[in-house]
């Protein structure tokens, strides 16, 4: 017999697996988003480009170097934090100063991921951290658009683009204002066509409401995506907006428009569904997204600004782990309720 | 069309591994060689040891008592072959322990005829009458578990059971024993309904199979005696069908309830190689001597169905199958619940439904990596615990919060969780771990 020098393995049963496994799930991720952010760059030119890859690359780098600061072995090979980078370039305006990206990344996977202890233990979406940060810090830049589907934009970059650090950005002649300012400030309404196939001006990945519909459905046919938490974020806002544009069609905006305006459709699918930040349970998973549905339908109805997407996810992301306390599954054997 | 309805049938979430059976379900089952020194641990069931009735040097024929049950919670033993007794001595056995045995050389020129003992007439004895033959024909659940098998047909006379499952599902890949049995043994199993019924006071009794066994079907339905209420039903495939709980779940759509037993729901169930055995030994007054079981794997040659004598060493079966030289693991029972082995020179006992091995290929280790809460463990688990939060808790050393508040106790460890996991992280392992912690925890309070 040979097995003379050969060594037993001990290992606790399951002996099998199914092959799941961290970095296929989070490549997919990438591979959903890729179409969405091809389509920023073919919407707003060279300027998207730029702005994706410093907010791809200062993630990355971020993770890299503080897995090296802190001595443990780098994990951007996991894709988490390109998801992250790509995520955070597609909610940021087009021509943001590149020097803000390279800030907002650094600041979002640093604060919102790696200070909590990295992936899986993240209590917010480290890409909207980093956009809340410059939110918060540059609220000008953060609200300055360029207009989709300009005439130079594969020859030229707008003058923002290269601010030097701390300098006030320079914006030339043609600016643009979003679907939802438009409607919040002037009471004008985008044409639905041109929003659900990304005619629009606003963030570089939120225009192409179709694309990032696909990105979902893939996913969601993959099982990397709870596509409860969309579908309850989208019912939430659609039934709002439709209750109250039936009552004052004045003042309110329809469903329509409410679903695929702004950041929502991109938030609903990609941000919220985050899964480290959302519910575990189904049940759990409903109950967050109607109250991202709730919170974003509120803010942008009542609240100073016009967009509240991102707030929205983000409260709910802190709710989320007292949602999970309060909403477990039942056990098989015991009683209901 | 009715037969593809019942198929559908079963429990709520689950998992989908490779059946990996197609290289033994046709395989039927043959007698395998008695090993030069067959080794019989006393303790080869849940419960008792039992006690020895021979002294070393004394010779024995195949199928004597040759220790005897300890009390209520324990079973008796008998010789699997006709030889000496070498010695009773420590001998490893699973989990690396060691634990006493009985040796016994078996004769070369013997006839190995099995012994008869005082046969327990259906027709004669009490139901008290055929618990105590059933344990003293040294009766254990044959599917895995081990335990005694008059202990679980001993139901409270308060909670009437009006149905007998035979539990004949196997869902375990690999494993292709129950299968042949069922086309092999009819009678047998028959057979040990009728003393099943009788015991527990059943109306009636279902043979419960997966679907990827519909030749079973097609096997039994003819021959099912007229006088003997039996019906053969057909499951969903799907792993753990074949948990008592699921089982009973996806049969007569009944709950068995959080920390009881299926007789809370009017239910007994038993394996069918158990059922099978109990037929085959009881008309005879035998005792349980040799258990048919798989012998497969990606690392085995001969890969087959074997009738194997209790003791037989797996070095020699390992040998007589011929193995793989890239063997790097083998486990006893299925991969999904099975015991991986630190040693060859454990006997295969009467809970070893198979033997499987593996080679390098199967066995490449995987980086633990943290929870993404993908909560894929969540819609696996067939008992809807939350073994992501059970992980971080049993991480955190929180073993009284996992029991007392999400059902710790509970998890029968199938593994779907572990198997389902992107982050590869060994939930099963760290359950089992926190379990034993916590009863070391509450023995020493």
């Amino acid at each position: 017999m040979s097995e003379r020098g050969r060594t037993l393995e001990i290992h606790t049963s399951p002996h099998l697996s199914s092959g799941a496994s961290v970095d296929v799930i989070m490549r997919n991720v990438v591979l959903a988003l890729l179409p969405v952010a091809g389509f920023a760059v073919y919407s707003f030119g060279l300027a998207a480009a730029l702005t994706m890859g410093v907010a791809v690359l200062s993630c990355v780098a971020t993770e890299h170097l503080l897995c090296r600061f802190a001595v443990t072995p780098t994990t951007v090979r996991d894709w988490s934090v390109t998801i992250t980078g790509l995520l955070y370039g597609l909610t940021l305006p087009p021509a943001l100063p590149l020097w803000m990206v390279a800030c907002g990344g650094f600041i979002g996977v640093a604060m919102g991921k790696c200070l909590f202890g990295g992936l899986g233990y993240n209590a917010f979406n480290p890409a909207l951290v980093a956009r809340a940060f410059l939110q918060a810090a540059f609220p000008a830049a953060m609200t300055s658009w360029v207009p989709a589907m300009a005439s130079e934009r594969f020859t030229s970059v707008p003058a923002s683009t290269f601010t030097v650090p701390f300098a006030a950005p320079v914006y030339d002649g043609v600016s643009s204002a979003t679907p939802l300012s438009l409607f919040k400030f002037d009471g004008q309404l985008t044409a639905g066509g041109d929003l659900l196939l990304g005619l629009t001006s606003g963030s570089a990945g939120e225009t192409c409401a179709l694309l990032i519909l696909a990105g979902g459905v893939y996913l969601a046919a993959r099982k990397m995506l709870n596509w409860r938490i969309p579908a309850a974020i989208l019912a939430t806002v659609a039934l709002m907006a439709w209750g109250f544009n039936v009552a004052d069609p004045q003042a309110y905006p329809p469903a329509s428009f409410m679903l695929f305006s702004g950041g929502l459709m991109l938030g609903a699918v990609f941000m919220a569904t985050d899964m480290v930040a959302s519910p575990i349970t189904n049940a759990g998973c409903v109950v967050y997204g109607v109250l991202i549905g709730l919170l974003v339908t509120v803010i942008r109805f009542w609240g100073g600004m016009p967009e509240g997407v991102m707030y929205a996810i983000l409260l709910a992301n802190a709710a989320s782990p007292h949602i999970d306390g309060l909403i477990q599954p039942r056990v098989f054997g015991t009683r209901r309720g | 069309m009715l037969r593809a309805l019942q198929a559908q049938r079963s429990f709520a979430h689950g998992v989908h591994p490779p059946q990996a059976k197609d290289e033994t379900r046709h395989l039927p089952i043959k007698q395998f060689p008695f090993a030069p020194v067959m080794i019989v641990p006393l303790s080869q069931h849940i419960g008792k040891p039992a006690v020895p009735v021979v002294r070393e040097g004394q010779e024995v024929s195949r199928g004597q008592l040759i220790a005897e049950a300890d009390g209520f919670m324990s079973v008796a033993m008998h010789a699997p072959a006709s030889g000496l007794v070498q010695r009773i001595a420590l001998a490893p056995g699973i989990g690396g322990r060691m634990a006493p045995a009985i040796f016994i050389k078996p004769f070369p020129g013997s006839s190995q005829e099995i012994s008869e003992g005082i046969p327990c007439g259906l027709d004669s004895a009490s139901p008290e009458d055929i618990l105590l033959a059933i344990q003293q024909a040294g009766i254990v659940g044959l599917g895995g578990a081990a335990f005694p098998t008059h202990v679980k047909l001993k139901v409270p006379e308060d909670k009437p059971v009006d149905t007998l499952i035979i539990n004949g599902v196997e869902c375990e890949p690999y494993l292709t024993t129950d299968h042949r049995v069922m086309l092999e043994q009819p009678g047998d199993i028959f057979m040990g309904i009728r003393y099943l019924l009788k015991v527990t006071g059943a109306a009636r009794a279902i043979i419960g199979v997966e679907a990827n066994k519909l030749d079973v079907v097609d096997a039994l339905q003819p021959v099912l005696p007229d006088d003997l209420p039996v019906t053969v039903e057909v499951v969903a495939v799907k792993y753990p069908q074949g948990a008592e709980k699921m089982l009973i779940r996806a049969l007569l759509a009944r709950e068995v309830p959080s920390g009881g037993l299926p007789s809370d729901v009017g239910v007994v169930s038993v394996n069918v190689a158990t059922a099978a055995e109990i037929g085959r030994l009881l008309p005879h007054g035998r005792g349980i001597q040799e258990r048919v079981i798989t012998i497969g794997g990606p690392a085995i040659r001969k890969k087959g169905n074997y009738r194997i004598p209790i003791g037989t060493p797996l070095r020699f079966a390992l040998e007589y199958a011929g193995m793989d030289e890239h063997l790097s693991r083998v486990f006893l029972g299925g991969p999904m619940m099975g015991q991986a082995l630190p040693s060859l020179d454990i006997p295969i006992t009467k809970g070893t439904s198979g033997f499987i091995a593996f080679t390098d290929a199967q066995t490449a280790a995987q980086a633990e990596y943290p929870c993404i809460r993908c909560a894929y463990c969540v819609d696996a688990c067939p008992l809807f615990l939350n073994p992501s939060q059970l992980g971080l808790l049993a991480r955190a050393g929180e073993f009284e919060r996992m029991a007392d508040e999400f059902n710790l106790m509970d998890c029968f460890e199938c593994g779907s969780c572990s198997y389902v996991c992107p982050s590869h992280i060994p939930l099963v392992q760290r359950f089992r771990s926190a379990k034993s912690q916590l009863r070391k925890r509450q023995a020493a309070s």
